[in-house]
């Protein structure tokens, strides 16, 4: 393999990286400083490429539609938060995810009824539709770029936020320990609702920028799902920062293992063996790379709660 | 969609209060029936939605085009969402036989739903008839009396891109799959007509999203062309990917990958991409034609090979009915009747090979662009003529 080709892998691998952030990010603040487990959280991002979908076809831009998009994902968020999920912050993590996957089910049944089963489609904006080429043969997307841009934007933001703001203070010390701040006079519950919310409004963004190049159909949230938990798990519950690192990490194990294993196997085997030998520990090295993680650090790299 | 509303607790309360009081197995179908009543099953919820729709909706128009009946007698039509899980397609295919008294069974968009639903179907010596799934189990060894296939074995529609390649005079081909057992058959078929050379084989998982790196792949590879199977939502992001990345100068062979369940989702970045098919909207007899401007009217979107496999079923139930005079419970010669395949199917020629599965022509197909801007597969040219699977003479029945 060609060092070119390595460095091609590897951009691609942080562009994957950046997206799982995009999800990931809003599930570890709404897990980290709620202790509540949103397994709804990837219909949000479906939710968002639907929303994206539905504006685009409208209006006919998709920058309008990411501007209507946004909105409205925040606000069924809020929705959501309002009928279903305040109601089980008490309750124990079993009634959460029991409920969380029952909203599941309803939302992707509910997209299909109001936009059918069939995957639509999301055009990519005119002024991002060019291509660079990164090596001979292949074209690097623009719009790729912008969303590693946008990722990475999207990220220096959060830890501004997150590090160097009031709010960003109170989500913090509300992750270490809620109670306490609620003591001393902070309406907890609006804060909760909040962080839910903007939680909700993240994973919509990354559905919108995922749409133009990812199908957009029921149920596409729930691969991308696991692995978010992946990265939270692996960033430590709750951190930004250890999500950040994790879903670089994870996006570039999961997109260099793929390309680099069946060749590795190949050292130990025949070909036709080691491509799908290699195809398949590809798709096991992340998982295997969680656990050695947790096995030396129990509570990710970067816990938030000592 | 009757069944839909049906719990399934009480489906199995149903099934089971029957089966208690003995009353589930004999003979139903003692007098000339009064009217038929056919169970069509297809996937109507979860991903693979999309498929099941084509599927029930050819069906439908069909028996549109027939007045509701076949051969002339009243017919009803009970459809079953299988869910795509095998152990809820047999439990709801069970009720309809013994509980709904289905006669006939039509329709399965997957394999694994076939395979589950194959014996507790025919045991019951109830016809079944698969207007898609195809596999090799059932058309070797496997084959058995009371099943027909009214599409095609998978195996067929991958060794025609395989056949199509070589044509072609591709050299070096880039095949890439899902890494699954269906995938595996893909590369298996495609290379058993493929002449040249496979410079790498990639599997992904099912689960895969991004592609880009397989593509990085390909294009240093620098292939005469690519070969995939990638049905559904894998399809679509590859298509978009692939024409994104400015890999379309490298043409497109594909199975089960753009077609018009798909082409809604990847419009012009398939343009110009190849499939391997028995079927397409374009082709050009009367039946076809009247079955595609139909379905078009009445649904709303252009249909697929599901569709139209699903239509043809419908027309030659038609034509078996009518050959027995209506009398379903003479099974020998209904079957004698289905076999005969005296229709008129929207692929033009068809017949049925000693394993009830057809022997037809087949396709290679290209998007195109139609003149309301919609975009459809269209025949380039014939592969295969007349083509039998490789499994048929391993089949026992004569």
């Amino acid at each position: 393999m060609s060092a070119t080709l390595l460095l091609v892998q590897g951009l691609n691998g942080l562009q994957l990286g950046i997206l799982l952030f995009l999800v990931a990010a809003g599930l570890t603040l709404v897990f980290g400083v709620m202790d509540f487990i949103n397994l709804a959280h990837g219909v949000q991002y479906m939710l968002g490429a639907y929303l994206a979908a539905a504006f685009a076809a409208w209006t006919g831009s998709f920058w309008l539609a990411l501007l209507c998009a946004l909105p409205a994902a925040l606000a069924f968020g809020l929705l959501l938060e309002w009928l279903v999920f305040r109601h089980l912050y008490d309750r124990d993590h079993l009634s959460q995810v029991l409920a969380t996957f029952g909203v599941i089910l309803v939302l992707n049944q509910g997209v299909k009824l109001i936009w059918g089963a069939a995957p639509l489609q999301v055009p990519i904006p005119e002024l991002l539709s060019g291509g660079v080429e990164i090596m001979s043969g292949l074209r690097y997307p623009v719009y790729r770029i912008a969303i590693l841009v946008t990722g990475l934007a999207t990220a220096g933001l959060l830890w501004l936020v997150v590090e160097r703001t009031k709010i960003g203070m109170l989500v913090r010390a509300g992750a270490t320990n809620a109670p306490m701040v609620a003591a001393l006079g902070v309406d907890i519950r609006r804060l909760f609702m909040g962080v839910f919310g903007f939680g909700a409004m993240l994973a919509g963004f990354a559905g919108v920028m995922a749409a133009p190049i990812l199908s957009v159909e029921p149920g596409m949230g729930d691969n991308l799902l696991i692995l978010a938990f992946v990265v939270i798990v692996i960033g430590g519950i709750g951190s930004v920062r250890g999500a950040f690192i994790a879903a670089l990490m994870v996006g570039l194990i999961e997109t260099l293992g793929k390309s680099l294993m069946p060749d590795l196997m190949r050292l130990f085997m025949d070909a036709s063996s080691a491509r799908q030998t290699g195809a398949a520990l590809a798709s096991m090295l992340i998982y295997i790379a969680m656990a050695a993680i947790l096995a030396v650090r129990p509570a990710g790299l970067f816990p938030v709660r000592s | 969609m009757t069944e839909g509303h049906i719990g399934r607790r009480a489906l199995i309360a149903g099934t089971t209060a029957l089966a208690t009081t003995g009353l589930s197995m004999p003979a139903v179908h003692a007098q000339p029936a009064a009217g038929i009543k056919i169970g069509v099953v297809a996937v109507l919820t979860g991903p693979q939605a999309a498929l099941g729709t084509h599927l029930r909706d050819g069906w439908l128009l069909g028996m549109r085009h027939l007045d509701g009946k076949l051969g002339g007698i009243a017919t009803e039509t009970v459809v079953i969402d299988d869910e795509l899980r095998p152990d809820v397609a047999v439990t709801k295919v069970r009720a309809a036989i013994e509980r709904d008294k289905v006669d006939i069974i039509v329709g399965v968009v997957f394999s694994n739903v076939l395979a589950a639903i194959m014996r507790p179907v025919t045991e019951t010596n109830t016809f079944l008839i698969s207007s898609n799934a195809g596999p090799s189990t059932f058309a070797g060894r496997g084959c058995n009396p009371f099943f027909f296939t009214t599409s095609y074995n998978n195996d067929q529609v991958h060794s025609v891109m395989g056949q199509a390649a070589t044509d072609s005079g591709h050299r070096r081909v880039f095949v890439m799959t899902p890494n699954y057992q269906a995938g595996r058959d893909a590369v298996a078929g495609f290379k058993s007509r493929f002449q040249g050379e496979v410079v790498d084989e990639v599997y992904v998982p099912l689960t895969q999203l991004d592609f880009s790196a397989e593509l990085a792949k390909i294009a240093s590879a620098r292939p005469d062309a690519i070969f995939t199977f990638m049905p559904g939502g894998l399809g679509v992001n590859l298509v978009r990917q692939y024409r994104q990345a400015g890999l379309a100068h490298i043409p497109f062979l594909s199975t089960f990958t753009v077609d018009e369940s798909t082409l809604p989702a990847q419009g012009a970045a398939a343009e110009g991409f190849f499939a391997g098919s028995t079927w397409a909207p374009n082709m050009d007899n009367e039946q076809n034609r009247r079955f595609v401007r139909d379905f078009e009217t009445q649904f709303n979107y252009i249909p697929a090979s599901y569709a139209a496999q699903s239509y043809d079923t419908a027309m030659l139930l038609h034509s078996a009915v009518q050959k027995v005079g209506g009398r379903l419970a003479d099974k020998e010669a209904l079957r004698a009747a289905i076999k005969a395949a005296d229709f008129r199917s929207t692929r033009g020629n068809f017949a049925f090979g000693v394993n009830h599965y057809p022997v037809q022509d087949f396709w290679l197909c290209k998007v195109e662009r139609r003149a309301d801007g919609k975009f459809q597969t269209a025949t380039v040219r014939k592969v295969l003529e007349n083509n039998v699977d490789r499994w048929a003479a391993e089949c026992r029945m004569r």
